[in-house]
């Protein structure tokens, strides 16, 4: 494989382990919340993003995010999801450094063999595929977290469905953008 | 910080540093699963999905655990899967992984991050409209599989394992 060289990738885990042992985190999680909050909750990202836009909102516009019913229907607050998406940064920050997985990159490879070096192009791209992809996470309800992971555990048809359109909407756009790269 | 935030941070730490073995949190696999070359993020998330069934079957059956679906709000559902998978393209992380990716050191993934807040807020002021339209079109509920389909919720685990089992076959022997 050209994008990936085991012996500079530090240690990594087989997917299927570590896939396995987040399907068993997810279970004691809901456990957990269950007992110690009166709350199952289930793993989920992107109602965080909502409450974090909201919070930075507040700090110049506060009467604008009390006045808005989106952000009064999702509480812009501090929750335990919220702090859940702090953990991920750090668990990822810890592990990468504990295997010399851990690197600093600016534009990844596939990016550059289609789009060149541009630090900005590829800023654009991710700003513009992210204002895309979370009004549609918003708009479905979830993301490959919370729709993917959770949803699909607890066999929720709309979970089924919106994975579907996930990666069926992906494969039809990375075909279309990177169709001149060289496999 | 409450008990709260204590399961929430410590329930992320273990799900960043598992995602990260994983190497799942990389634009490369993201992408490369797109392009259907690499399958290591299906790989992941099925395995996850058909453990974590079976322990969410059992305790929910048992009363211990509440279920929690997401409405099937077909308009909704569709359009926004749909939008969701085109910026993934091209963003090349989703929410969860792109904190993770700039925990590893990706520091592109900030500009996605920024991006994905941009979206919320442009959501949070659209909404009210979304609510009268997209939202309103076909509204089915939380519902489950199980209860869809009038069959047992075992039923389903059982013939999704034997699914994923082939799935995982196949991606072995196409040495995806």
């Amino acid at each position: 494989m050209k994008y990936q060289s085991q012996d500079q990738d530090g240690r990594p885990w087989s997917p299927y382990l570590a896939g396995a042992l987040v399907g068993v985190l997810a279970i004691l999680s809901a456990y957990a919340t269950t007992v110690w909050m009166g709350k199952t909750n289930y793993l989920g990202a992107s109602t965080t993003f909502v409450r974090a836009a909201g919070l930075i909102e507040q700090q110049v516009a506060a009467e604008h995010v009390a006045e808005n019913v989106y952000f009064t229907k999702e509480k812009v607050r501090v929750d335990w999801q919220f702090l859940f998406v702090v953990g991920i940064l750090i668990g990822a920050f810890l592990a990468s450094r504990l295997d010399g997985s851990f690197r600093l990159e600016g534009v990844p490879p596939i990016w550059r063999d289609r789009f060149g070096d541009s630090v900005v192009r590829r800023a654009i791209g991710a700003f513009g595929g992210g204002v895309v992809a979370m009004f549609g996470a918003r708009l479905a309800d979830g993301c490959p977290s919370g729709h993917g992971l959770s949803g699909m555990m607890q066999l929720s048809v709309s979970a089924f469905v919106a994975l579907a359109m996930f990666f069926g909407a992906g494969v039809a756009v990375a075909a279309f953008i990177y169709r001149r790269n060289k496999p | 910080m409450t008990i709260e935030h204590v399961l929430g941070l410590v329930t992320g730490i273990l799900f960043g540093f598992l995602l990260q073995k994983g190497r799942v949190l990389r634009f490369e696999k993201q992408v490369a699963a797109m392009l259907l070359r690499d399958m290591t993020i299906l790989k992941f998330m099925l395995s996850a999905i058909a453990v974590g069934m079976v322990g969410v079957a059992a305790l929910s059956s048992a009363g211990v655990i509440a279920l929690n679906h997401k409405p099937m709000n077909l308009g909704a559902v569709l359009l926004g899967g749909g939008l969701f998978g085109v910026g993934w393209g091209i963003m090349g992380y989703c929410p969860g992984t792109s904190v993770g990716a700039l925990g590893e050191g990706r520091w592109h993934a900030l500009f996605a991050i920024a991006g994905m807040l941009t979206g919320a807020a442009l959501f949070a002021e659209a909404y009210p409209w979304l609510k009268a339209t997209v939202l309103s079109w076909a509204d089915f509920g939380k519902i489950g599989l199980p209860e869809a389909l009038g069959v047992s919720q075992w039923l389903i685990i059982v013939l999704f394992w034997a699914i994923v089992g082939a799935l995982f076959r196949w991606f072995e022997a196409k040495g995806l």
